[in-house]
């Protein structure tokens, strides 16, 4: 026990010092600003479908960018920046540390719609179902299919109202879009809107807070920034202290032993 | 065509703390028994990294699977009551341990008072106290009785406490001396003693040292490390069925489990059970495990379908008040019962609030069960006040004080700010029963053997409101004791619904027990009386919900029972305990 003990504080140190040294230098060179690392993918996409400029995508950025960040869910590339955009203005970068895009949240949402949790695999899906603006958990329509459809109805509201796409809006424009779809003053199809905000809130925080391995809280800056230290194997002897205790975070990939 | 097995001793349905208390006594008197999991295997090492907010705490993992069955649910008589979909609405358990794995530990005794709740009152207050739909019942049984084998779960489980100031009688100390203290938990000590109350630890099944019980399983100490609620415990510290009486009920060679089992039935000829009827998930093909008792030890909604379905017992009906399949349903329900009470924010203060145990934090008693006067008050009963320790992990944690945005740039500087800088009270109130909350078969939604699922109706009561509202005041006036600078109350409206939660895990009734068959399922040994080799136990027996957690309860009446279903396996059959009316026929 006692070796395993040390085993599990050795990664940890390990973990503290250097965790993915590659994309902070990576971060740093590039200048990440809103966008990040979703904004690299984003122009390589954009220079894709136009059919030039290839040579302009640093070979360099793509070789480093994370394997496991692409869209598994979101099919249209127009529905992922609507989806980033949403986030940021939820959970915004300020001073304090960085904002949805950054922390990966858009990715974490997009890999939680591809799995179990966005096909309702656990969930009671007899009907029938209610059918005049339904809560999430009471709609015939999964989370998937709910996510979808408020991501584009929120694009076509911003369409709608000022001109352009909801990605391209200003942000008071964005809020001004989201703050109707949390009060359901706005129509969706499959779900009510407030419900389905409350959705896109939820899975926000999750994405900024939830363990790196789920794809979001990108180098643990969401828990640093909560002052969460994360998979602590014990405060048994600390616990009882007067003076509020800072610990560098510690992730699940170091706390769990490998073999 | 169901396969019939060999005969055993005694079949039980369930693992958790009742079916495994159940076991653990019938196996070390030399029976062989049979418990049937409706879930997957789990042991210790399922547990060994699991630190896992999302997976554990937000989705639910070690949840049922709502696909397979749920329960409806509807706030009046007069809706259409809605399935509950999904977990976020239900955490109830799963798999080996069933719920008793994923618990907090909170290690409650309940009152004297509760037992004869029915009989003080009136003797108190008179009968005219007792509100119209209100249908109180005494138990059929007193604290006195009941103490032994409060003592007995404690011993076994290793509760750590620190003796209630103003708490019942006990016959021994607590078997493990108090949990740590922090400055949070100190404050609100003080801050109650201040008042004039009698703060004292939350008695923890978490355990402040290493441990060993009468049975010989030991039970690692405590180590704070803030997963425990919704998560198996990383390091054995956990009091659960699967460290203590499921080991020594394997131990004993007498014992096995059958995990991903569902049972369907119980087989009965209309005065005895002969067995189980079951269904291998893995498989498909159903069998019917015999024997000379049936133990029904599930959540209070299996043992309620498993009645009705099995038609055993009369099925309660509000209108006419006949029937007690179903009756005295209640439970410690989210908007009522229990997130409810006073949040305090401190600017100056910041605690280590990332740290925790799932039974970590102080209480007290001064409002609960008779302990107030209610001659001037229109209610009965009361609440417990609690400040939690649990740790306070990212995602389900984000409090802000009232007023502020629910997102974007003003939301998230307060909510970073305000993390480790503000703390719950909370009011644990007790519900009552009412003519009209109770358990039936749904007649529109079905299971996925096409089997009606459970339909829960939940009509709260002016008294229930008033009560929690009081609760409410006195956290407010403990916060504001303490210090805070804001204080938010969060508050039950005059006119509160049930909001179709079953998040706490303590729901009650509906096989209950007590001295007369035409209100009572259960005598005291969880016996059914109209079926006398079937044994209905857990929290699906207490006529109502105390202000306190129920497991303890639950474990002092699966010992008490199980020594009944021994003295039965002994004898001729027959009651072990006369009712008080006979049934009219």
């Amino acid at each position: 026990m006692a070796d395993n003990e040390e085993n599990k504080k050795g990664k940890a140190s390990t973990n503290e010092e250097g965790v993915d040294p590659t994309r902070r230098r990576f971060i740093k060179n590039t200048g990440f600003v809103i966008g990040g690392v979703a904004g690299g993918s984003l122009l390589g996409g954009l220079f894709t479908s136009q059919g030039s400029k290839k040579d302009e995508v640093k070979e360099d950025d793509s070789a480093k960018a994370t394997p496991t960040e692409a869209r598994m869910f979101f099919e249209r590339y127009e529905d992922f920046v609507v989806l980033e955009q949403a986030t940021e203005r939820i959970l915004p970068k300020d001073d304090s540390g960085p904002g949805a895009i950054e922390l990966g949240v858009p990715y974490y949402i997009d890999k939680q719609m591809a799995g179990t949790w966005g096909i309702n695999g656990t969930d009671y899906r007899q009907g029938p179902f209610v059918t005049k603006e339904p809560t999430i958990d009471q709609s015939s329509l999964t989370r998937g299919q709910i996510m979808i459809s408020g991501i584009r109805k929120m694009n076509e509201e911003s369409k709608k109202r000022f001109d352009v796409s909801f990605d391209e809006a200003e942000e008071d424009q964005q809020i001004e879009i989201l703050t109707a779809f949390e009060s359901s003053e706005i129509k969706m199809y499959g779900a009510n809107a407030g419900s389905f905000f409350g959705l896109l809130r939820e899975l926000t925080i999750e994405g900024a807070y939830s363990d790196p391995l789920y794809g979001g809280n990108r180098d643990m800056a969401g828990w640093k920034m909560k002052e969460f230290p994360g998979a602590v194997p014990s405060y048994g002897d600390i616990i009882e202290q007067e003076e509020f205790v800072k610990k560098d975070p510690v992730s699940l990939t170091s706390y769990q032993q490998k073999s | 065509m169901a396969e019939e097995l060999e005969k055993v001793d005694a079949v039980i349905v369930g693992t958790g703390w009742a079916g495994g208390i159940a076991a653990a006594e019938l196996t070390k008197a030399g029976h062989k028994v049979v418990a049937l999991e409706r879930g997957k295997a789990q042991s210790r090492e399922d547990f060994i990294g699991a630190k896992d907010e999302l997976k554990y705490s937000i989705r639910y993992h070690m949840m049922q699977d709502l696909s397979k069955d749920t329960v409806t649910t509807r706030s009046s008589r007069k809706d259409v009551a809605r399935p509950v979909r999904n977990n976020s609405r239900a955490r109830m358990g799963n798999d080996t341990g069933g719920a008793s794995a994923h618990w907090n530990g909170v290690s409650f005794r309940w009152m004297p008072y509760d037992f004869e709740i029915y009989s003080k009152t009136v003797e108190k207050y008179g009968k005219d106290k007792i509100p119209k739909n209100s249908r109180i019942q005494d138990w059929g049984i007193t604290y006195d009785e009941i103490e032994p084998y409060y003592d007995k779960y404690e011993k076994t489980t290793g509760v750590s406490a620190e003796e209630n100031p103003i708490g019942p009688w006990r016959s021994d100390e607590y078997p493990n001396p108090r949990m740590k203290s922090t400055p949070s938990i100190d404050l609100f000590k003080k801050a109650g003693e201040s008042l004039g109350y009698h703060p004292y630890h939350l008695p923890s099944g978490n355990m402040s040292e290493q441990y060993t019980n009468p049975d010989g399983e030991t039970i690692n100490a405590c180590v704070y490390c803030a997963f425990c609620e919704e998560h198996g415990c990383d390091f054995g510290a956990k009091a659960d069925p699967i460290v203590t009486v499921l080991e020594t009920a394997n131990k004993t060679g007498n014992f096995e489990i059958r995990n991903e089992s569902t049972v369907t039935e119980v087989v009965h000829d209309g005065s005895k059970a002969t067995g189980l009827k079951y269904i291998d998930n893995l498989t498909g093909k159903e069998y019917i495990q015999p024997a000379d008792i049936v133990v029904l030890a599930g959540f209070v909604f299996t043992n309620n379908k498993l009645l009705l379905k099995s038609k055993i017992g009369e099925p309660y009906d509000p209108e006419t008040e006949t029937g007690v399949i179903g009756r005295n349903f209640t439970g410690h329900f989210s908007n009522i019962s229990t997130y409810i009470g006073a949040r305090g924010f401190f600017n100056d203060k910041k605690f280590n609030l990332a740290m925790g145990a799932g039974s970590l934090g102080a209480t007290l008693d001064d409002f609960s069960g008779d302990n107030i006067d209610h001659s001037d008050l229109d209610f009965l009963h009361g609440y417990e006040i609690r400040y939690y320790h649990l740790g306070k992990r990212p995602i389900a944690n984000n409090d802000v004080p009232e007023g502020t945005p629910a997102w974007g740039k003003e939301y998230k500087e307060k909510n970073l700010f305000y993390h480790n800088r503000n703390i719950l009270v909370r009011a644990k109130v007790a519900f009552l029963p009412n003519r009209y909350t109770y358990l039936d078969l749904d007649p529109t939604y079905k299971d996925e053997l096409g089997d009606p699922l459970l339909r829960v109706t939940v009509e709260y009561q002016e008294d229930d409101i008033k009560r929690a509202q009081h609760g409410v005041d006195t956290c407010e006036e403990i916060v504001k004791e303490m210090g805070a600078d804001i204080i938010d109350r969060v508050d039950v409206d005059d006119n509160a619904e049930f909001d179709h939660m079953f998040y706490t895990n303590h729901f009650i009734g509906g096989a209950i027990m007590g001295e007369d068959p035409k209100t009572s399922a259960v005598n005291r040994y969880s016996q059914m009386w109209d079926m006398e080799n079937l044994f209905v136990l857990g929290g699906s027996s207490f006529p109502h919900v105390s202000s306190h957690d129920p497991t303890e309860t639950i474990g002092a009446f699966a010992y008490l029972s199980s020594e009944g279903m021994i003295d039965y396996l002994k004898g001729d059959g027959g009651l072990l305990i006369e009712p008080k009316e006979k049934k009219e026929a």
